[in-house]
């Protein structure tokens, strides 16, 4: 009897070698499916053979494994693992168990079943139940999903559009990767979902051209399940590499074939989006939790997962320098210290913890001090922090917080629409004076010290000047900015400036009184 | 111009075609040149502002054809708490000027970095060994 090895076809697991090592199996004689990643993206190539786990696996192990070896390697029953066992999985309840682009597995493991009985229920009960369920916008705002499907729905024109944003361009995440790329059919279910409650018949996936395999998968899913949301149409648009397209406006021009630039709000996208048509626009993770709260009782059960008004549960992106990396789903309320040390097992490297940024480029970096604040939007934002899409990115002692804010704004300065001017000009200025920062302050120019510049305040500039001047800055970038990037890219910077000023070269952190 | 003009006619009826021709101009001219935006405009009945305003505003399309290979590394926060940085001196060398070392913010890979993407290829867990020798055997 030929033996069956099931081994991941997710990005991760093909970039650390999993093609090569599911043709050495195929090699020796075994059947090997290929199904979506579990998420423990350190024992990637990770090999299942009833069940049970071999990882990280190479092609001259794979011998030893066929062989019934490899002891080292072999983790056990996957599913009994602790990463897997401690995790509340709705949105990635099919990882690791299911062939991506399978509509039998998929159909096996409870699909459709919401979209079939949404059609039953109706529009008006759709829209009841999402809002009931509390799901919030899992792209960075957390706005609650139904009261934007319902915007959309009361507005009276004939032609109304579903857009997902898959624009994942933050560093540290790739939830939506991972479910594009190991489930797909359940993002496209509930783009049909949200499509038939608000009356839409027209859906686009906006995807960022950064991810060839998951372009690939969701064409060849759409095409598959074509039928089965039919008469709704779904088509997928690459974007062109501008970070900023993440935002949904900029993402809705981008669309329409034009500059990503961010437009200015009002009119919500729920009344005037895109083509001025309203406009249901939803992350990925968003979307492809409504078949799971679709179900029967489901709104119900993921009302009761989750803390305040963060209801139901968040796939957690756990990287960069990290023991045991990859995709935690959990509901809302776990500490930053269970995440970085209990399940992620502290640093890569084995070095001390220094920093844990949350919320991708644009969120603030914590220090260890802060590490019990519980994952919650509102907690988050006490904290002058932020969730964003769930990643968390570790780093260890030697990280410069200093590097790092300069590059917060470096980035800021690259990947700026233009459009508003305390993001355009704002982020070169800051980059400019964390620099001047970092030489020790600011000697007067030539220009300067000219006797006609009878106007220039002081000619020189004193460490604490210029860090009042960067404090300023960021301020008037806070709340002067269109959209989230220039409104946000404070955040890194002035979190990185408070809690580790001896990388700026000022006087460390007085001690907390306790 | 026969080739722009099938890439437009490709994608006529679709609504806001212009990215995805853009896509299809550079991918298979492998720019898009003024000649280009100059057609194209002319085809979907825009000023080539318009299209030379779009074609300049994303990092994916290029103004001229560069007949090196590239090989794309991403230098975002994930890659750099697994230390990116120190291994780019040694691939700018191996790259010399035949190979182009592009930087890309962020392949979606985080928790396995430094990552690097040829062509459609992606490559985790890179030291800089690893990283020199697909720069040149690119």
């Amino acid at each position: 009897m030929t033996q069956t090895v099931r081994i991941s076809d997710d990005a991760v697991a093909r970039a650390c070698g999993a093609d090569a090592v599911a043709n050495a199996f195929a090699l020796a004689g075994w059947t090997v499916e290929r199904v979506s990643s579990w998420g423990m993206h350190w024992l990637e190539p990770l090999v299942e053979v009833n069940g049970v786990g071999w990882g990280p696996v190479t092609t001259d192990r794979v011998a030893e494994i066929v062989d019934g070896g490899a002891d080292d390697l072999c983790i056990g029953p996957i599913a009994a693992h602790p990463f897997i066992a401690g995790q509340q999985r709705m949105t990635f309840a099919r990882a690791g168990r299911t062939r991506p682009l399978s509509l039998d597995d998929y159909a096996e493991t409870g699909g459709w079943q919401g979209l079939n009985r949404a059609r039953e229920i109706g529009a008006e009960q759709v829209l009841a139940e999402v809002v009931q369920s509390g799901l919030r916008g899992r792209g960075g705002a957390g706005f609650p999903a139904g009261i934007k499907w319902q915007t959309v729905a009361k507005a009276e024109e004939p032609r109304k559009y579903i857009v997902c944003n898959a624009d994942e361009g933050d560093s540290g995440t790739f939830a939506d990767r991972m479910v594009m790329e190991g489930d797909p059919f359940a993002l496209i279910e509930g783009m049909a979902i949200a499509g038939h409650a608000v009356g839409a018949g027209q859906g686009y996936v906006y995807l960022r051209s950064e991810y060839p395999d998951a372009i690939a998968k969701i064409n060849a899913a759409i095409a598959l399940a074509a039928d089965r949301i039919a008469p709704f149409r779904i088509e997928v648009r690459v974007g062109a590499g501008a970070y900023v397209c993440g935002e949904e406006t900029s993402l809705l021009n981008s669309l329409e074939g034009k500059r990503g630039e961010v437009r200015a709000k009002p009119p919500l996208p729920a009344l005037s989006g895109l083509f001025g048509c309203p406009t249901v626009v939803n992350n990925v993770l968003t979307l492809a939790a409504v078949p799971h709260i679709m179900t029967e009782g489901g709104a119900v059960a993921y009302e009761t997962l989750g803390m305040g008004r963060s209801k139901g549960t968040m796939p957690i992106q756990i990287a960069g320098n990290v023991k045991h990396g990859g995709l935690y789903e959990t509901a809302f309320g776990v500490t930053l210290r269970e995440l970085v040390y209990d399940i992620g097992g502290g640093t890569a490297s084995g070095r001390p913890v220094k920093a844990v940024q949350v919320g991708g480029p644009l969120g603030a970096y914590i220090h260890p001090d802060q590490f019990d604040i519980a994952f919650d939007y509102e907690t988050y934002a006490a904290a002058d922090a932020l969730i964003g899409h769930g990643g968390i990115v570790v780093f260890d002692d030697s990280a410069d917080m200093a590097a790092l804010a300069r590059f917060a704004m470096k980035f800021c300065a690259a990947e700026s629409c233009g459009k508003c001017t305390p993001c355009r000009i704002g982020s070169v200025r800051g980059m400019e004076i964390i620099e001047r920062i970092l030489a020790g302050g600011r000697k007067a120019d030539a220009v300067e010290v000219l006797p006609q510049m009878h106007n220039v305040r002081a000619p020189d500039r004193s460490l604490s000047e210029q860090v009042a001047l960067l404090e300023d800055l960021c301020e008037t970038m806070k709340f002067g900015s269109l959209c989230a990037l220039g409104g946000f890219t404070p955040y890194p910077v002035l979190s990185a400036l408070r809690h580790w000023p001896e990388d700026f070269g000022l006087p460390a952190k007085m001690p907390v009184p306790a | 111009m026969k080739t722009i003009d099938d890439i437009v006619a490709r994608h006529a009826g679709r609504e806001g075609p212009l990215l995805p021709i853009l896509h299809d101009v550079q991918a298979e001219l492998g720019a898009v040149d003024t000649a280009a935006e100059t057609r194209i405009a002319h085809l979907l009945n825009l000023t080539r502002a318009e299209v030379h305003g779009v074609v300049s505003f994303y990092h994916d399309f290029r103004p001229e054809r560069d007949p090196r290979p590239v090989v794309q590394v991403c230098r975002a926060e994930a890659c750099q708490a697994r230390g990116v940085e120190a291994l780019i001196p040694a691939a700018e060398a191996a790259a010399g000027g035949r190979v182009r070392i592009d930087t890309v913010y962020c392949l979606g890979l985080c928790s396995v970095g430094p990552n690097a993407r040829i062509g459609d290829d992606l490559h985790a867990r890179l030291d800089e060994a690893a990283l020199t020798a697909l720069v040149e055997r690119a």
